[in-house]
């Protein structure tokens, strides 16, 4: 391979085992070596699965046929390893998920990503045991393709306000399906324009004219066979958007149409035969799913900031721009300081999230084992931060993949960079299961509850140190060390949770309602359960790099600890403010804390391209002409153009149909 | 599915209650009556006839598609404009007025027009650079679109630093040609709008050589494609870039040429002149003067973002009055969700910002036209401050407008993600304007060096000029002390903007004590240097949004002078409050002090509320131009949604043909 100079260069002066931090990364030897295994099978298929014209250059019709093309071809490719591999077995769940997500080969999402995502989970956390029999192996090997139907046209984060109806028919022992108004169509589902044939549908439930509230009811949508849809149902897509434009988000609507009785899904609630609806044994079960896809949404952000920031430091590398001093040649754009800023930060965050979400679903893999006990007490302190969790991590990566894009300047607008669509789905992450300020207010109210009850709760792990920071003395003295900067987070957290509390109550005793003190409240509370998120995600990261620190090799534990050390100061200095509001912070302090910051950035910055390049993203799956290992970034950028159908010809059709007309003035 | 076709109930309550005289403030952002109803007018001619609609949604298009789409529609445009608009207004509606085109050409494009650049770059450049003769030969066959160009000088490998194009122009005096050449890929024009496969002329900003010695870059019309085939002229290699995140129908180009000829008045010879004989004869002080230019094309930047912004905040104002959401009160239906704070936060600061960067760009530009005045009578003085204030300005306006919008698409949940609310196309337009004419990094650090020098010019007891005047007072070193005042909140911006510029120059000061040359300490500095001028620009844009606020309501009903203020004091306390940190560090505010800021803003934002759609109404955009789902005046946002799905290619069959072709085989396991 020919690399750009530029970029050996860099590789030769990287200080660490490159492949040491993939290993870690992965998750272990085996992991890797499993993973560059599907990249083998993968590349086997290159010509299907990358030939052709560019994405970029089809119609949104030839989008999506492309879209089902490719992605055929890769969920058989990881269907037929994980066979092989375990044997079918489910246990690994999030594996599989993660495989298929790592490898989505169509930049603008799969259709297929919802069957995996939501369609299989919602059945094994709602359906019971004969269910699960019946459908889940069918589903498993695609045999049937699902989409999970919940956002209304009119409805979304506040799922009670669904309108789509399932009446119980005791005659018949039948649900009757009916979207009764515009609004109530379902709307943005993935793969349900045209690719599912089956759907979980959420429906109020009404039963001997009483409703019950939203269910989850499994519902054929198209004909097995003919793939035509069935009597009564209204299905299509919502036409296009600003990425995703691959996955096939679709809606329905449903005219008086009727299920079995059986097609509901009754893990937590049933209707019997005669229309007797039994009730769920505890609501908050549900909660199970969400953080399970909220935890996975975190890894899937985490997946597409690694491109982004492989891709923009790869090309700062190669980019060469004004002059340092005079009379010499012109940088390396990555040597100015303002793009390590720029950069630097992404890298951090991908392992800094990472990590957290891992501990995060640790601990809840841990708590599924007491709730089958019976046990539920840590069930909302993991819902709230799953919740701010979310929240945080796609509003950052959104940002820091945008930032990534904006750092490569004019080359970071081409499409052929693959920076625009890798945003693009990042955007989306911040509004869809759960609108992030939504979320956050969640979290909210569980700290404003926590905050309420410190005298007499227990107080569960994330939220123990409420208590610790209202001790005599804990915060009298800053200390600009990792550790102290987490202290200082913590009281900026307890600070400003405290202050909501007592906003709120001024409020009301001036005569507010609480909904309406609340309300009034509300930019502040936000704001606080961001802080909460901060302190959980500084202080996993700190401490799981401890944790693992000792089995690295010591160059890499020392770039490592530069990147815990970047991140701590990057968002000390970002929530500056906070801190000086709330803490004993000195101005001398914050000096200290923004020089050390640019020594980090120096310090890190021989080790750039290693750290992105231990990402290890294969060419074929990054698709970029600016960040490709070789670093032919301007020959690519040509060879793109080139394909454009507008340049196999010289003259467009155009030009004899209304420019020449035009400018000889005959139109 | 029957899809209603009346009006929005919620939207014409929002309307009943709205307390103010919305024309009153349309007239205001117009910039008087007259030219409020000139605008109308112009909307009218082009709207009427129903031109500008597209049978199929752009966005289902492929890209080739959705290019020729766009040539017929900016033809049908372009001749509208010439046939119908030009004997209404004359040709000044060219100029400095062009931003009412601009605006009415985004009800015929959802993206952009390739012809962008042929008024936006190619005709004034002609005006700014050429000598009076090359004026009279080019403009009068540009202005009548007897030949369309563009403007090239970004290359593959070089952009922002343009001292560093590759791009040659040599002077060969046998046959008094320029020889123009492109020795390697790096140095491909690329990037120009309408340069793929529309423009048939293009200015080249090439490195001229003459008689053995490179003069720097200079500005050349060329020839590219043969005016009656269309067919690229040989020597010139021109094609079209690819997909972009926006700006997809503007055809941006690459160019090359392979010893190109072209004859020696092809080069623009305002400035300098490269004589028969091959001497080169500089006329002017060039590199001040080519700021003109510049100012310029910046002022029009800042309009325009604020004009899109404007839209952005129409959109997600008017949809946030029809989506109900939720329970505030337990029990009670759900409510608007304008009527959340948090959703009242994001978006009215967006209508505040949008006010303020328009005002701030029309004072920006009167500025400048007393400036230019003033240059030709040789006094080029103001130049400098006024290059340095239209950078970040640039900077500022690009990037909170791109922000906001971003804002804006977010605040509309899953729909704004829709391509038919019409917000990522808006945010695709305006964040690539953060990039080019100037990347937002690189401006405010050639603000942040116009700074250092005026703060040492006041530390030595120099006078500074007016937008750093602020310096002499703060030089002394004294902690201003806040008070709630909008006055008060400007001159506490102005005292940070001078603390952040007293630690910049003390970092630089320390890092070269240590032994760092300056370039080397400036460049550690760089993230603080943009931080100091950031703060500059935002005190410079509170103090002329205050001061054009009050001017221009001098005269106006009582209730549009207290909304406008609301929306001012809205917009100071909003930066007060994002930059408390700030304020703590270099002022003398206090924790107290902040959180009655913050409770004043509470109350603005309650107070704004019931005005909220009136004020979005007011910039008076025809649903043609806002083409948005979401944001169309009769807020039917469900019933536009499913219109414009139902009208998506793929929804024409009920099976796609690669269920037979893949899906089957995958389900059946025959794959």
């Amino acid at each position: 391979m020919n690399v750009n100079k530029d970029l050996q260069n860099e590789r030769n002066k990287c200080s660490f085992n490159v492949r040491e931090l993939t290993e870690f990364i992965d998750g272990g030897k085996n992991r890797t070596l499993e993973r560059k295994h599907i990249e083998k099978l993968i590349l086997a298929q290159k010509d299907e699965l990358f030939g052709g014209t560019p994405e970029d250059y089809l119609s949104h019709k030839e989008k999506y046929e492309r879209a089902i093309q490719t992605n055929v071809i890769i969920l058989k490719i990881v269907q037929d390893f994980m066979r092989d591999a375990n044997g079918g077995d489910l246990t690994n769940y999030r594996d599989v998920l993660t495989t298929l997500l790592n490898f989505v080969v169509s930049r603008e999402g799969t259709p297929f990503a919802l069957h995996f995502m939501m369609f299989l989970p919602v059945f094994l956390s709602q359906a019971d045991e004969e269910q699960q029999m019946e459908w889940l192996p069918r589903a498993w090997n695609c045999n049937i393709i699902g989409s999970y139907a919940q956002t209304e046209l009119g409805h979304g984060t506040f799922i009670r306000g669904l309108e789509t109806t399932a009446t119980y028919d005791a005659a018949t022992k039948e649900f009757v399906l009916h979207s009764p108004t515009v609004t109530s169509y379902k709307w943005w589902p993935g793969a349900l324009g045209h690719t599912a044939n089956y759907c979980v549908v959420v429906a109020q439930l009404h039963t001997k004219g009483q409703c019950h509230g939203i269910h989850s009811f499994i519902v054929q949508v198209r004909d097995e066979e003919t793939h035509m849809p069935l009597a009564g149902i209204r299905v299509g897509e919502i036409g296009a958007k600003m990425g995703l434009n691959m996955i096939n988000n679709g809606f329905i609507g449903f005219n008086h149409v009727r299920i079995p009785r059986r097609h509901l899904l009754m893990k937590h609630a049933q209707v019997l035969e005669d229309g007797t609806y039994v009730k769920s044994r505890n609501s908050k079960l549900n909660y199970g799913a969400m953080v399970f896809v909220r935890v996975v949404i975190v890894f899937d952000s985490v997946n597409y900031l690694s491109k982004a920031v492989t891709i923009a430091t790869r090309f700062a590398a190669v980019r060469r721009q004004s002059q340092l001093k005079a009379n010499e040649p012109e940088c390396q754009i990555i040597d100015f300081l303002t793009q390590q800023h720029k950069l630097f930060i992404g890298i951090a965050t991908c392992h800094a999230l990472k990590m957290t979400a891992t501990k995060l679903w640790d601990t809840f893999n841990e708590v599924q084992q007491q709730l089958r006990g019976g046990n539920l007490e840590r069930l909302p302190e993991l819902h709230a931060l799953a919740c701010c969790l979310k929240a945080v991590s796609t509003a950052d990566t959104a940002a820091l993949a945008e930032g990534g894009r904006r750092a490569c300047g004019g080359h970071g607008y081409m499409r052929s960079s693959g920076l625009p669509q890798t945003c693009a789905v990042l955007d989306a992450a911040c509004t869809f299961e759960g609108d992030n300020t939504v979320l956050l207010l969640q979290t909210a109210r569980f700290l404003v509850k926590v905050w309420r009850g410190l005298d007499t709760l227990k107080l569960t792990p994330t939220v123990a140190y409420l208590r610790t920071t209202l001790t005599e003395g804990f915060n009298d003295k800053w200390d600009n060390t990792v550790e102290g900067i987490i202290k200082g987070f913590q009281t900026v957290s307890m600070r400003k949770i405290s202050e909501c509390v007592s906003c709120m109550a001024k409020r009301m005793m001036s005569g507010m309602s609480q909904e309406e003190a609340w309300n009034m409240t509300s930019v502040q509370l936000v704001a606080a359960a961001e802080s909460h998120c901060r302190v959980i995600i500084i202080s996993y990261f700190h401490e799981e790099f401890v944790k693992v620190s000792s089995s690295f090799s010591p160059a890499l534990r020392r770039v490592m600890k530069l990147l815990v050390e970047l991140y701590t100061l990057y968002w000390a200095l970002d929530k500056l403010q906070d801190l000086l509001k709330y803490t004993s912070i000195s101005k001398t302090d914050t000096e200290q804390l923004q020089e050390r910051y640019e020594d980090t950035l120096n310090a890190l910055r021989p080790d750039a391209v290693g750290l992105v390049d231990a990402f290890d993203i294969m060419d074929e799956i990054l698709q970029s002409t600016l960040g490709a290992y070789d670093g032919r970034v301007y020959e690519r950028l040509m060879e793109e153009a080139l394909k454009s159908p507008l340049n196999a010809e010289p003259v467009n059709r155009s030009f004899h149909q209304y420019l020449k007309p035009l400018m000889q003035g005959k139109l | 599915m029957e899809l209603s076709m009346s009006a929005n109930e919620d939207l014409a309550k929002e309307r009943a209650r709205c307390d103010f005289n919305v024309s009153e403030i349309t007239n205001i952002l117009d910039g008087g009556i007259e030219r409020t109803k000139q605008r109308k007018k112009i909307e009218s001619i082009a709207l009427s006839n129903g031109k500008c609609r597209d049978v199929t949604p752009e966005e289902t298009l492929g890209p080739k598609e959705r290019y020729e789409n766009a040539i017929r529609k900016s033809c049908l445009y372009t001749k509208i404009v010439k046939d119908q608009v030009l004997t209404l207004t004359g040709l000044e509606v060219l100029g400095s007025n062009s931003s009412v085109l601009r605006r009415t050409a985004d009800a015929f494009f959802k993206d952009i027009s390739p012809f962008l650049l042929h008024l936006g770059m190619f005709v004034p450049t002609i005006m700014g650079q050429g000598t009076p003769e090359q004026q009279s030969y080019w403009l009068p066959r540009a202005l009548d679109f007897q030949i369309i160009g563009t403007y090239a000088q970004t290359e593959l490998g070089h952009g922002t630093f343009i001292r560093g194009l590759e791009t040659t122009a040599t002077y060969d005096p046998d046959t008094e040609e320029f020889v123009i050449h492109n020795p390697r890929l790096t140095s491909y024009k690329w990037w120009a709008g309408g340069l793929g496969k529309t423009s048939n002329y293009c200015i080249v900003v090439a490195q001229l050589y003459t008689q053995g010695k490179c003069y720097g870059i200079h500005p050349f019309i060329v020839q590219i494609r043969d005016e009656d085939t269309h067919v690229p002229l040989p020597g010139v290699r021109v094609g079209e870039i690819g997909p972009r995140m926006g700006f997809n129908t503007a055809d941006n180009g690459f160019l090359g040429f392979d010893h190109y000829r072209i004859p020696r008045n092809h080069m623009l010879m305002k400035n300098s002149q490269v004589l028969k004989d091959g001497t080169y004869v500089k006329v002017a002080s060039h590199s001040k003067l080519t700021y003109g230019t510049m100012v310029f094309v910046r002022v029009m930047l800042v309009n325009e973002v604020a004009f899109n912004l404007a839209k952005a905040a129409t959109i997600a104002v008017r949809y946030s009055a029809v989506r109900r959401q939720s329970e505030k009160i337990s029990g009670e239906p759900e409510p608007q969700i304008l009527d959340y704070v948090t959703q009242q936060h994001k978006l009215f600061v967006c209508i505040a910002t949008a006010h303020a960067l328009q005002l701030s760009s029309n004072w920006l530009w009167k500025t400048f036209s007393a400036v230019l005045a003033d240059m030709r009578g040789g006094n080029t003085e103001n130049l400098p401050e006024l290059h340095a204030l239209s950078s970040c300005l640039k900077a500022l306006s690009t990037s909170d407008s791109a922000a906001l919008i971003e804002q804006c698409r977010l605040a509309c949940g899953g729909h704004g993600y829709m391509l038919s609310s019409n917000l990522p196309l808006l945010y695709s337009f305006v964040t690539a304007t953060r990039t080019y004419e100037g990347d937002y990094t690189v401006l405010l650090l050639q603000t942040a060096r116009f700074l250092i020098k005026a703060w040492e010019q006041a530390e030595s007891g120099k006078p500074v000029t007016p937008t750093v005047s602020y310096m002499e007072e703060a030089v002394v070193g004294n902690k201003y002390k806040w008070n709630g005042s909008a006055e008060g909140i400007i001159k506490a911006a102005y005292y940070v903007a001078a603390g952040k510029i007293s630690s910049s120059v003390a970092s630089i000061r320390k890092r070269m004590k240590n032994g760092k040359a300056f370039e080397d300490a400036w460049e550690l500095t760089g993230v603080q240097l943009v931080a100091a001028a950031e703060t500059h620009c935002r005190a410079v844009i509170c103090d002329v949004y205050r001061k054009e606020t009050v001017r221009l309501t001098a005269n106006s009903s009582p209730n549009v002078k207290t909304v406008m203020d609301q929306l001012n004091m809205l917009y100071l306390s909003h930066w007060a409050l994002e930059r408390t940190g700030d304020l703590l560090r270099y002022t003398s505010t206090t924790e107290d002090d902040i959180i009655s800021c913050q409770q004043r803003y509470e109350e603005l934002l309650a107070a704004i509320r019931p005005n909220a759609v009136g004020l979005v109404d007011a910039f008076d955009f025809p649903d043609e131009i806002l083409q948005s789902t979401l944001g169309a005046y009769d807020g039917r946002v469900y019933e536009r949604l499913m219109e414009e799905a139902l009208k998506s290619p793929l929804n024409a069959e009920p099976v796609n043909r690669s269920f037979h072709q893949y899906l089957k085989p995958l389900m059946q396991g025959k794959l």
